[in-house]
């Protein structure tokens, strides 16, 4: 499936809503979209993946590349990821402990539920 | 024993036809259906991987994938770039992943090659018999015939 991306916003965090498959073919829309993002002054960003059906390391690179993004903006950046399968692939590569991880968007958005971007 | 060779010149958009390829054909080949998404994304980093080495060096040799299923589900990986550029093949620690200092592009190599050996078992990395260019071995166990 194709990549589909939405975003909306949710108390005061600017959530973008990530679906189908993120790959090194489909990443760079990722990147694009999250850089207008924080250059349009989004600075408490969660982006929720319960919709991607496949993520690599490539779209693991754009993450982490919107994490030092906002933190260089004193910004917060947190990921919505509740599948098991996804979550595998954050704890091999060990970026479970780079990123804020929660299980809804409810408690990513929490006033400073994200934490620091750091 | 089947083989299924597919051959793409080293643009992103084929790495997807793989992985689509190597889980239809390890499906068909007896692979748990509990590791297919696991082979889905072995197959597409080492494509990844290989595509990233050839437009590195600007080359326009296709990528190859070979799949048999000769007792177990063996994908091959062979790309043509100079065999100096694997050796770049890393697993990065926690504290260096979000460091200021790496670029996007180190991390993802780091990142695909830890994926690689964290989802295969038996994963071997070598040079191609001749000519430039490195081969990524991966073999999974079939368990229905």
């Amino acid at each position: 499936m194709e990549l589909s991306l939405a975003t909306r916003t949710v108390a005061e965090h600017t959530v973008l809503e990530v679906g189908g498959e993120v790959d090194v073919y489909t990443a760079p829309r990722l990147r694009e979209r999250l850089i207008e993002l924080v250059d349009a002054g989004a600075r408490d960003v969660v982006v929720d993946l319960e919709r991607v059906e496949f993520l690599d390391s490539t779209g693991l690179g754009v993450l982490v590349g919107a994490l030092k993004r906002l933190r260089t903006a004193h910004g917060t950046f947190g990921l919505v990821c509740a599948k098991e399968p996804l979550l595998k692939i954050f704890r091999i590569t060990a970026l479970d402990q780079v990123f804020p991880i929660f299980s809804t968007v409810e408690a990513a958005t929490e006033r400073d539920g994200s934490g620091p971007a750091s | 024993m089947a083989t299924v060779r597919l051959s793409f010149s080293p643009a992103p958009v084929h790495v997807r036809t793989a992985r689509l390829v190597g889980v239809a054909v390890a499906r068909r080949a007896g692979v748990d259906e509990a590791l297919l998404d696991e082979v889905r994304l072995a197959i597409g980093e080492a494509c990844t991987r290989a595509v990233a080495l050839h437009r590195q060096y600007g080359l326009t040799d296709l990528v190859t994938v070979e799949m048999s299923d000769s007792g177990s589900y063996t994908v091959r990986v062979i790309d043509h770039a100079p065999i100096e550029a694997s050796i770049g093949l890393t697993k990065l620690p926690p504290d260096e992943l979000a460091a200021e200092s790496l670029t996007e592009d180190d991390l993802t190599t780091g990142v695909g090659f830890a994926l690689l050996a964290g989802f295969v078992d038996d994963l071997q990395v070598r040079p191609v018999e001749d000519g430039p260019g490195t081969e990524v071995r991966m073999v999974w166990p079939v368990t229905r015939r």
